[in-house]
């Protein structure tokens, strides 16, 4: 098989094993929306900049439990199988797409409840949903590779958290910059900076994980 | 590159340098500015401790690069002990830089994208430092943490040297602030500012080839023969 099929095969099973157990999907979605609702009962109403910050702090942690199971859900066993078929640049590819499709569906999912249940502010709906996929590949992208090297060690949760937080702080601010742009509703030009800045981080992640994650999987 | 280290003549150089500069930098004169006075001094002792702190910080992520090529037990030592003597002059600049913050801008700790983002790459470091602990087995870990230091510097790249350029910072040579040396450096300051940086630097890397020398020795009696 040539690369590119490879990575389609493992995105598709990934996939079809979501689409059958589907709990954990579930889990997430009921976790979103659990978490917007405990904000809007300690916040009630909030003006725009705590909408947008909460937003992505609610966003960041789904994410942050969404992805740190991505290596840890399917069995070692099996895992090794996948690497004496695949090479381990199209498995991390393939979690990266996967991952990616993932965070897409949740965060606008999270966007839509949120702003179903907190009233919707924002000016520019457009840059502003362009900011969430924007998002969503970037934390995909980070979350991925660190989730990786998570599993890896044995209490994965606190060391998944202490290892993402520091790198994805960076394109955190960036992003929050950018959907601010979008809450205020300015014109589209001030924020082609930041776009193009988080193209370029997600560009750099993304070639790093494919250089670095030969190395990691081999035990 | 290992013989280098046991030669002794850049120490020498960097004890000299660091030596003369302090005494310089104390002694030597300064232009009369407003709102910097005196502190304009700190410039030999602050910015130098961010130069080494970068150094140090690279030569570890160019030692992680050569464990994963080689596997060799000693360069994963070498990029561990260079992230430890990081840390310890990130403190240092930190502390500096807080004492004049405190002095020039009213406040040890202003809202600052330089200060937060070495905030973070410190945090980013000592993460670093805990997944190792975290991992018993010892070629798991020098690996694992490899790939970790590896993955997290050009992010630290990003945000030390490229998102203050992009926002408004207090710092000079970050959101459109012209840089230190346009604007308040003059031709005396220069050269005691250059052997600053220099000797810190060279000062920093003895350091760590010490303590790399250190632990070479402690494995050697660790050793079962």
């Amino acid at each position: 098989m040539s690369f590119f099929q490879q990575v389609k095969t493992l995105v598709s099973k990934d996939v079809t094993l979501e689409w059958r157990s589907k709990h954990a999907i579930n889990s997430i979605l009921l976790y979103i929306v659990s978490t917007v609702f405990v904000c809007y009962q300690a916040f009630k109403s909030v003006d725009t900049l705590v909408w947008n910050a909460l937003f992505w702090i609610i966003l960041l942690f789904a994410s942050i439990n969404a992805i740190s199971r991505s290596f840890v859900q399917e069995s070692q066993y099996r895992q090794l199988y996948y690497y004496s078929i695949v090479s381990a640049k199209a498995i991390i590819l393939s979690k990266i797409i996967y991952n990616i499709l993932l965070m897409a569906f949740l965060s606008v999912i999270a966007y839509l409840v949120y702003s179903v249940i907190f009233k919707n502010p924002v000016g520019d709906p457009l840059l502003y949903f362009i900011a969430i996929l924007l998002g969503s590949v970037s934390f995909a992208t980070v979350f991925t590779m660190v989730s990786g090297i998570s599993s890896k060690t044995g209490n994965n949760s606190t060391i998944m958290a202490i290892l993402s937080f520091p790198v994805i702080i960076p394109l955190l601010i960036v992003l929050i910059k950018l959907s601010q742009n979008a809450l205020q509703g300015l014109d589209r030009a001030i924020s082609y900076g930041e776009i193009g800045v988080l193209l370029a981080i997600n560009v750099i992640t993304i070639t790093i994980s494919l250089l670095l994650f030969p190395y990691l999987w081999r035990d | 590159m290992y013989s280098m280290m046991r030669k002794s003549w850049w120490k020498v150089l960097g004890a000299v340098m660091v030596c003369s500069s302090v005494v310089a930098g104390f002694m030597g004169p300064v232009p009369v500015l407003p709102i910097l006075n005196e502190t304009i001094r700190n410039i030999y002792f602050h910015v130098p401790m961010w130069f080494s702190m970068i150094t140090l910080y690279l030569i570890s992520v160019i030692f992680s690069i050569k464990y994963l090529n080689s596997g060799e037990r000693n360069h994963d030592i070498m990029a561990v002990e260079a992230v430890n003597v990081g840390i310890l002059f990130c403190f240092l600049g930190l502390l500096t830089g807080m004492q004049w913050a405190n002095i020039t801008w009213g406040d040890p700790w202003p809202n600052d994208p330089k200060l937060n983002g070495s905030a973070i790459a410190t945090l980013m470091y000592l993460a670093y430092l805990v997944l190792r602990n975290a991992l018993e087995e010892e070629q798991k870990r020098a690996k694992i943490s490899a790939v970790y230091n590896i993955f997290a510097f050009p992010i630290m790249i990003v945000l030390l040297y490229i998102l203050p350029k992009l926002t408004d910072s207090l710092h000079p040579g970050s959101g459109g602030n012209s840089t230190f040396s346009d604007l308040d450096m003059d031709n005396n300051m220069r050269p005691v500012f250059y052997t600053a940086v220099i000797g810190w630097i060279l000062t920093g890397i003895w350091i760590c080839t010490l303590r790399y020398r250190l632990r070479l020795v402690e494995n050697n009696r660790n050793k079962l023969d």
